[in-house]
């Protein structure tokens, strides 16, 4: 059964990335068009970099994530800290609270938002209320629940009498906070963080309904030319993004796994001390 | 986690914050220039392609007013774009019709002229029209007809001539249309006879039922993609507008176009000024620039639409000028009708029987669908329930 | 500094930008959109939508079953490897998350399309072109190839996480491969399979994008019509009403699979 679900997953993986590879190729054509392949060029990479529109709003998405998966960290992790002292209703109305951007369909928070900045836009007279801010914000909201998720199993998983080994050892309460909890929670912070930049880079469905003609993110911009011909470029940037993202992935995952190696074997560790 | 992974991903993060906060620093120091929101149809302005002029780079070249422009692909979209508020554009470009609804509910500024001095050049025939009588509000931007486009490799000559073409069973799946309401249901009504103004809901109701006849045949509801598709012979007739057809038949000859015998649609497209624009006096050299004779003849030599300049034609290619399918004789042009503004009580049905169009499934396989849920519903109840039974027999035999 | 003040910032925020714009949503659901006045019209209309609604839910329960099927043996399979390559697998199984879904849609269009790439293939073997786009199954296609890793990630964390010992337990006690699979590791996966359905069905139901570009004209789903009553037709109150009744209806399906997981599990594993 095993070499039979070996092929199945290498078959599966091929079904995954094939899409990768048509686009990949097609950013290499000479003429515009994905079906039939006339000639190799590095044309549409040249056109790519002399461009004005697609590279800044590719930074426009990269500055609302960054900016939006950091609110999200910061604003989470206090919240879960909170939670856990939390009495056990009160902890399951604001669990409860924190699963509905989860469960809801994407479209219905994209609505939802939407409705309420043009609420608030007609209550206060403001006509062009749909902008970096309201993106902001959707963003935000929308990445509070995975970095909650994220830090939640880390917290309860710490051993709490580690806060009081600290304060017998004579740390100041913030000391211990940051040595000792913070020290804990720290891998489910970075991974609920790097999950609320990856969610935010490709969002499509909430920018759609919130977003304002002076800053447009790239997955937007991207739904608005498929709407008309598309110009090969975008085949481009996006078998770049592709490149970039794979590379960042092995980059992690190898700076990871030497992490990780160092931790078990005790001769590769390098500063002294038993905990490290 | 080590202090050196941790450093490197601390200092990761503090890069990543930099360059966003200076990126939007920079973006938010830059804005002594004044900058427009150009709302406009979407392949609608000669951006530089194939040697053309670029319009909006020669605007900002001769004023120094950058243009941050944006597209939409039908009048509704705009529209409603502009309802729901929350956008603020300085100039839009809709339709006749449009234009007259946009009055009517005051969504629109009246035009400065001492801003837009090119004014003079427009021809009379597009000046105090039916959407705009004393020309307060619009200056036009182009002129344009729909007729069919068909590919005349794949589709037989003695099947054209008519709007019933779109409704023939020979070339189901190969046959596209529009995608907003106006235009599907103005062929409709020119198929049945009736005005495209009709304001009867028995005419509505007819012209819908019709709309949906047609749904097995239609390969899908398009606006741009129609570019991809006839180039590509993935679709091979399509109603659209006579000037994208010039542009789609440089990139594949086998394309022909007519104007039906029953009547076609006959449309002004002019430049106006929403109330949410932030920049009144810049918006107005905008439409002033697009007025110039020059900009408006290289810029429609690209378009392939209708210049209502005059004096336009002399900077256009001598083919472009002279064709009868951008400029056809005042004969066919009699057949031409131009949309009006309907009531809001008849806007609102036409919106509804579109809906209708546009969401009526085949029932067939509906039912086999819901047959479908329902079994497989069923099948995971069944399941769970005898799971929790054998649960609770198991668990009652250890707690013996 | 009591530290159950630092949650109240988030909490704030959350009634300001989730519970709040619900509201908002139920309010416009119920107002006409022209006098503004209260009115059950809009979900009086649903009835005219019911056909869409069902046919949003055979196809999205459908895709999450084929999602199931191809996405179990995939994530058993990483769960069998050693660490590192289990690392690299869950890696490339999430990368093409991360990359405009958008694009590969359209990149599925131009392989399925009667003048697309299988076509031109099967065109030169002589065989006539397949009608493969513009139908339900390529918006399932579409929908198993967007949501697959959604599947994927949650059931191999569970499957993971299954203790090694019962598996050479049962095994001690007699049990060949495929009974091991069917009394051990299969049940003790099912949180991760509801985890997982869930995962994709939510997405999958209330998707527009897809149907859009891969489906008919007769494959509109409820996404397309909420989409279409925001950006094309302006009608925000049949709308909000259409968005109220898919998010009671995702709601239920919840609530109904929480009762199969057990008591205190929740279904959002990541």
């Amino acid at each position: 059964m095993k070499t039979a679900s070996k092929v199945f997953t290498v078959a599966v993986f091929i079904f995954l990335y094939v899409p990768m590879l048509v686009l990949g190729i097609a950013s290499f054509n000479s003429v515009s068009d994905v079906v039939v392949f006339r000639g190799f060029t590095f044309d549409n990479y040249k056109a790519l970099f002399q461009d004005s529109v697609l590279l800044p709003l590719l930074l426009n998405s990269i500055i609302i994530s960054v900016i939006a998966s950091l609110a999200a960290t910061v604003l989470g992790t206090a919240a879960t800290l909170g939670i856990q002292r939390m009495g056990k209703r009160l902890r399951r109305v604001t669990m409860f609270m924190t699963n509905i951007p989860l469960t809801n369909p994407e479209i219905v928070t994209g609505v939802s938002l939407a409705l309420l900045f043009a609420f608030v836009g007609q209550a206060l007279k403001i006509n062009s209320i749909m902008g970096f801010w309201t993106l902001l914000i959707a963003h935000i909201t929308f990445n509070l629940p995975y970095v909650i998720l994220s830090v939640q199993p880390k917290l309860t998983q710490m051993d709490p009498n580690l806060t009081s080994a600290a304060l017998d050892l004579g740390c100041t309460p913030v000391q211990a906070f940051f040595k000792v909890v913070l020290h804990e929670i720290f891998p489910g912070i970075v991974s609920g963080a790097l999950m609320a930049f990856t969610m935010s880079l490709d969002d499509f469905v909430i920018s759609y309904f919130v977003y304002g003609p002076n800053f447009v993110t790239l997955p937007v911009e991207i739904y608005n030319y498929t709407k008309k011909p598309l110009h090969p470029k975008i085949y481009a940037l996006f078998t770049l993004l592709f490149l970039v993202i794979l590379l960042m992935m092995v980059v992690m995952n190898v700076l990871q796994a030497r992490d990780t190696a160092r931790h078990r074997n005790p001769r590769l560790r390098k500063s002294g001390g038993p905990i490290n | 986690m080590t202090m050196k992974f941790r450093r490197i991903l601390a200092l990761a993060l503090l890069l990543g914050l930099t360059v966003s906060l200076s990126a939007l620093g920079t973006a938010a120091a830059k804005d002594d220039t004044v900058t427009i929101n150009v709302y406009n149809w979407g392949q609608y302005i000669s951006d530089g392609t194939d040697g053309y002029i670029d319009v909006n780079k020669a605007f900002t070249e001769a004023t120094g007013i950058q243009v941050n422009y944006m597209t939409y692909d039908s009048n509704e979209t705009m529209y409603t774009k502009l309802k729901t508020g929350g956008s603020s554009y300085d100039v839009i470009i809709p339709s006749d019709y449009m234009i007259a609804r946009l009055i009517r509910e005051d969504m629109l500024l009246p035009l400065n002229f001492d801003n837009i001095p090119n004014y003079e050049y427009v021809g009379e025939a597009y000046k105090n029209t039916d959407y705009d009588p004393d020309n307060i509000y619009s200056v036009p931007y182009t002129w344009g007809t729909v007729g069919v486009i068909y590919n005349t490799k794949y589709v037989d000559e003695a099947d054209t001539g008519s709007w019933n073409l779109l409704w023939n069973e020979k070339y189901s799946g190969k046959i596209l249309m529009f995608d907003n309401p106006r235009d599907a249901f103005g062929i409709a009504e020119l198929s049945l006879g009736y005005s495209v103004n009709t304001e009867s809901e028995a005419e509505l109701k007819a012209a819908g039922d019709l709309l949906v006849s047609q749904k097995p045949v239609v390969q899908d509801y398009v606006m741009d993609q129609i570019f991809d598709k006839m180039e590509h012979e993935e679709a091979w007739i399509a109603p659209y507008y006579a000037g994208d057809y010039l542009l789609m038949a440089d990139e594949n000859e086998a394309l022909g176009f007519y104007f039906p015998e029953e009547g076609f649609n006959f449309f002004i497209d002019a430049m106006c000024i929403p109330t949410s624009c932030q920049h009144q006096a810049e918006a107005e050299a905008y439409i002033n620039f697009l007025c110039d004779p020059a900009i408006s003849g290289e810029n429609l030599d690209y378009l392939g639409y209708s210049t209502p300049i005059e004096g336009a034609k002399e900077y256009m290619d001598e083919e472009t000028a002279g064709s009868d399918i951008a400029y056809p004789s005042d004969e066919v042009l009699a057949r031409g009708q131009s949309f009006l503004a309907l009531s809001t009580a008849a806007t609102q049905t036409m919106d509804s029987l579109w809906l209708n169009v546009k969401t009526t499934g085949s029932s067939s396989a509906l039912i086999i669908g819901i047959i479908g849920l329902i079994v497989v519903i069923a099948a995971c109840v069944v399941f769970f329930v005898l799971r929790k039974q054998k649960k609770a027999r198991r668990k009652n035999l250890y707690s013996k | 500094m009591k530290r159950q003040f630092l949650s109240g910032p988030y909490i704030l925020w959350m009634v300001l930008f989730t519970i709040i714009p619900l509201a908002i949503v139920v309010y416009y659901a119920f107002t006409d959109s022209i006098t503004g006045a209260f009115t059950l019209k809009n979900l009086a209309a649903m009835g005219t939508y019911l056909p869409i609604f069902l046919r949003s839910i055979w196809l999205a329960v459908v895709s999450a079953l084929i999602c199931l099927v191809l996405g179990y043996p995939v994530a058993w399979c990483i769960a069998q490897a050693g660490p590192r390559a289990q690392r690299f697998l869950y890696m490339l199984v999430m990368l093409p998350m991360c990359i405009s879904f958008l694009l590969r849609t359209l990149a599925w269009v131009s392989l399925l399309e009667d003048t697309g790439i299988i076509n031109n293939l099967l065109g030169r073997l002589g065989i006539g072109p397949l009608r493969l786009v513009r139908n339900d199954g390529a918006v399932i296609l579409g929908m198993v190839y967007n949501y697959l890793p959604y599947m994927i990630m949650p059931l191999y964390t569970v499957i993971m996480k299954i203790d090694h010992r019962l598996v050479e337990a049962a095994q001690d006690l007699g049990c060949g491969g495929s009974q091991v699979f069917l009394r051990v590791t299969l049940p003790l996966s099912v949180p991760g399979i509801i985890s997982g359905v869930t995962m994709v069905f939510v997405p999958a139901v209330s998707t527009f994008y897809i149907s859009q570009k891969l489906g008919g004209t007769t494959s509109t789903m409820i996404g397309d019509v909420i989409e279409s009553q925001f950006k094309t037709a302006y009608n925000p109150n049949l709308g909000a009403a259409l968005s109220l009744v898919l998010m009671i209806l995702v709601l239920a399906c919840i609530a109904v699979m929480n009762r199969f997981t057990g008591d205190d599990e929740s279904v959002a594993t990541i």
